[in-house]
């Protein structure tokens, strides 16, 4: 456990550096990264602890990142307001989903299925909504990027990072604490064999329906971000499921339901990806597909080979 | 008073009939059995206390309260612990963890929880084990480990479904041991289904034998055993006890 | 409102593109009926049919009716490869891994067609592709009839096989009861691979079929994946009349809701229709209950 610690201060200390070692550039990918391991732990508590497999995340990040951004294009209001909106109506969602599936008695792939149809259906649906502007998208409009302007969440690439590094630390810290309280145990026992969990007095439901709960609302948050980030939101990328599949690829990659599978799950992808790119790049060769045809072969190596994905394999090495 | 109250209860599946009108009593603080062949409906009778099933007709009444149609947790909540006939490790979590989910019932506070189930842990013999993970244990201690669990929630009633079955003679002594001192010490009642016989004539106060979904016999062990009934339908002739 | 005769045509062009969608689902019913394995890659091997259709006209004229034979070998053997190799040994392991498996096969495939085919779409242009026959008021697009009578025949070759013959019969065996089927001496594994050969066979005549009556781009790998499964679940796991069935209807019903209200929301429909289908009957209409 010290070694973990001692590794965790490091790393820490590391990220918080980082834009004093690196370039713009550097930073944008480091800050993809901790969207990515934001979004994946966010997506690890409903997986790996309630067990409930989830392929339409892009469904709260998207509703998360229309509302926050209607409420400012069209009323003004800024993020910290529009966080609340977002987090509401994407909770709603999901008690809605996890109600409708677990009162039904849905899971496994059944869930998975529910999940995605839930997203693309919502996915046309804005493709048709015209007051968020349909599939035309929504722009956000940028003031300045050059000072902090935290409550309009404007500012620098170097702002933007350290705000995903906060949500990230601060998911992260969230779940360490999750683990280890009731629900951790909890989960834990629904995801192992939720007869035997009711068993013992466990409201299986109740909990399901929690996990789920808490992690829509997280990605709620990423949502607003991405809506700040990006500043433009077309319904056919943002819903689309090949968003869904890039959110549960970091912690299918890096580890299901442990701590660190998504940041080092994300991270590897997306150093390998932006490295192979580079390199084609370098050869001239500029084909679309390449870097999925990549994150597929990644995929499938770690789920046959490395079925726990690789931070298990590795904290056995480190002896972490 | 008794503690849990069977009224005349039924269940059928599509047409067969698992339990017809099937009624007894466990006075509190006893020991009690429920034999019969394979198929008799005992452990469609435990599922129907434990909240698996709701009977189609009758009542169970536990200290009085209707609980016949509640939740299994509902059912653990209000007292009731139980085992299953298959073994059910939480596998991926050790053995003290698995012991934690059944505490955090009544202990919602982690550390309070951790303390409650060490103990039980200790007691049940599994102390040295208690931080390998539970897919590691041998089947005894896979029993024990199930029993800890139940226990854990601290129940007035202790549903035990076939835990002698694959053990050894010794193993199964030392389990009836376990269960003895349970009952003594802590006033838990205790309700079997067991095959083995003599784990069932150790320890059972009362006993029920089920056939075909019916009660034919009740009794104390002793008249049990010499029932004709019941001879002919379970023990065979040739029994000795 | 649109005219009657309209909607007639909307609608038996609906039940004939049904058809094919049906052929589809059949393949993916048959192995996640058999194998319980969910083929998320479904789609995309249709897309690839549908491609391989294109390159063969391309190169040697061959109409797609006539490359259904050798993509349909093709794909047979590729799908009994890929179970053999890749998911057989999974068998065991819990059933998100073994989804997750084919998710990338799925992400491997959708973007090796499009780095080698380009996001363009490609189409087959045949002779009789703009023919049509009259049936009182209703026009029945010669094209569109071939392709829904070679998915039809091609289900009926599929119900046959497992009807009448010991190899069906037995991979039968196999989807009721796995350890039985082992027990007795079959060997499952590789009667496993038989069925996602079969499977394979089913969408690669399907792909033939549809590239007569949509172009084709990557991207409809993963549409028709989703419409696959919607289509088995509503019509009913396990049941291969089902599968038709609910074809038909997904196909009469987006053909109709793009009718009524966008082209473009036809898919929606599919999706309110599958959530629907999920929470009241997810044995499907003509599925058994697990």
């Amino acid at each position: 456990m010290n070694r973990r610690s001692i590794a965790l201060a490091v790393l820490g200390a590391i990220l918080i550096a980082l834009p004093f070692m690196v370039g713009n550039y550097a930073l944008s990918v480091a800050t993809l990264i901790l969207y990515f391991a934001y979004t994946g732990q966010a997506w690890n508590v409903m997986m790996g602890f309630a067990g409930q497999l989830s392929l339409g995340h892009a469904l709260y990040v998207g509703v998360g990142a229309y509302a926050a951004g209607a409420l400012f294009f069209y009323y003004g209001i800024g993020p910290w307001a529009g966080l609340w909106l977002a987090i509401a109506l994407c909770v709603a969602l999901g008690l809605v989903i996890g109600f409708l599936a677990f009162r039904f008695g849905i899971s496994g792939v059944y869930f998975a299925l529910l999940t995605i149809a839930f997203a693309e259906f919502t996915r046309i649906g804005f493709d048709h909504f015209g007051w968020t502007g349909g599939p035309g998208g929504m722009f956000l409009r940028v003031a300045q990027r050059d000072t902090w302007d935290l409550a309009n969440f404007r500012g620098p690439p170097l702002m933007y990072y350290y705000a995903m590094l906060a949500l990230t630390a601060g998911a992260f810290a969230l779940c360490a604490w999750l683990l280890r309280s009731r629900a951790g145990y909890y989960w834990q026992a629904i995801r192992e064999d939720e007869e035997a969990a009711r068993a013992l007095g466990i409201n299986a439901f109740r909990w399901k329906l929690l996990a789920v709960a808490i992690s829509a609302a997280m990605t709620a948050v990423a949502g607003v971000f991405f809506a700040f980030y990006y500043n433009n939101l077309f319904p056919e990328q943002i819903f689309h499921i090949s968003r869904s599949i890039e959110i549960i690829l970091g912690p299918v990659i890096g580890g299901v339901g442990t701590l660190f599978g998504p940041l080092l799950g994300a991270a590897v992808l997306t150093l390998l990806s932006d490295g192979i790119t580079e390199a084609l790049a370098a050869f001239g060769l500029d084909i679309p597909g390449v870097k999925q045809v990549f994150y597929g072969l990644v995929l499938l190596g770690v789920v046959m080979f490395l079925p726990h994905g690789i931070w298990p394999a590795i904290a056995r090495r480190l002896r972490l | 008073m008794s503690l849990l109250e069977v009224r005349s209860v039924s269940k059928h599946f599509r047409g067969l009939r698992a339990v017809n009108n099937a009624s007894f009593r466990i006075a509190e603080g006893e020991i009690n059995a429920l034999i019969g062949p394979n198929g008799a409906g005992k452990t469609t009778i435990f599922n129907m206390i434990a909240g698996v099933y709701a009977p189609d007709a009758g009542e169970i009444l536990f200290a009085g309260r209707p609980i016949h149609g509640l939740r299994p947790d509902q059912v653990c909540a209000a007292g009731i612990g139980r085992t299953f006939q298959i073994v059910k490790p939480f596998a991926g979590l050790s053995v003290l963890d698995n012991v934690m989910v059944g505490a955090l019932l009544r202990s919602r506070n982690a550390a309070d929880a951790r303390r409650l189930a060490r103990g039980i842990v200790d007691r049940l013999g599994l102390g040295p084990k208690r931080e390998l993970p539970a897919s590691s244990l041998t089947l005894p201690d896979r029993k024990r480990l199930e029993v800890a669990r139940a226990l854990a929630t601290r129940p007035k009633l202790l549903l035990l479904d076939e835990v002698m079955a694959g053990l050894r003679p010794t193993e199964c002594d030392q389990m009836v041991a376990l269960f003895r001192e349970l009952n003594r010490a802590d006033g838990t009642t205790i309700l079997l289904i067991e095959h083995v016989m003599r784990a069932v004539m150790a320890l059972a106060r009362h006993i029920g034998v089920l056939h075909h979904g019916e009660v034919i016999a009740r009794g104390t062990p002793e008249q049990v055993v010499r029932d004709p009934a019941v001879l002919e339908c379970y023990l065979g002739e040739e029994t000795e006890v | 409102m649109p005219a009657l005769d309209l909607v007639a045509n909307v609608v038996v062009s609906g039940i004939l593109t049904g058809l094919v969608y049906g052929l589809m689902a059949l393949g993916l019913s048959v192995i996640f009926g058999v194998v319980r394995v969910v083929n998320f890659a479904h789609g995309e091997m249709m897309t690839i049919a549908m491609y391989a259709a294109t390159v063969l006209f391309a190169a040697l004229k061959l109409d797609p009716f006539l490359a259904m034979l050798p993509v349909a070998a093709a794909f047979f053997v590729f799908g009994y490869a890929l179970q053999a190799g890749l998911i057989n040994p999974f068998i065991t392991r819990p059933e998100h891994s073994q989804f997750m498996l084919l998710v990338a096969v799925a992400i491997i495939l959708v973007n090796a067609m499009l780095m080698l085919f380009g996001p363009d779409a490609r189409n087959v242009q045949v002779d009789y592709q703009l023919d049509s026959y009259e049936l009182g008021p209703v026009l029945v697009d010669k094209a569109r009839l071939f392709a829904a009578i070679a998915a039809l025949v091609a289900a009926a070759g599929l119900f046959a096989f497992f009807r009448y013959t010991l190899t069906g019969k037995a991979i039968r065996a196999c989807a009721d009861n796995y350890l039985g089927a082992r027990v007795v001496g079959l060997n499952v594994k590789h009667l496993y691979s038989l069925t996602f050969g079969l499977g394979a066979a089913c969408v690669a005549i399907a792909g033939c079929a549809m590239v007569l009556l949509v172009d084709v781009t990557p991207p409809l790998g993963p549409s028709y994946t989703l419409l696959a499964f919607v289509i088995v679940i509503v019509g009913g796991l396990g049941s291969m009349a089902g599968a038709l069935l609910g074809g038909v209807l997904i196909g009469v019903s987006e053909a109709l809701a793009g009718l009524f209200i966008a082209p473009s929301a036809k898919s929606m429909f599919s999706f309110g229709l599958l959530i629907i289908v999920l929470l009241l009957r997810p044995q499907g209409l003509l599925g058994k209950r697990a």
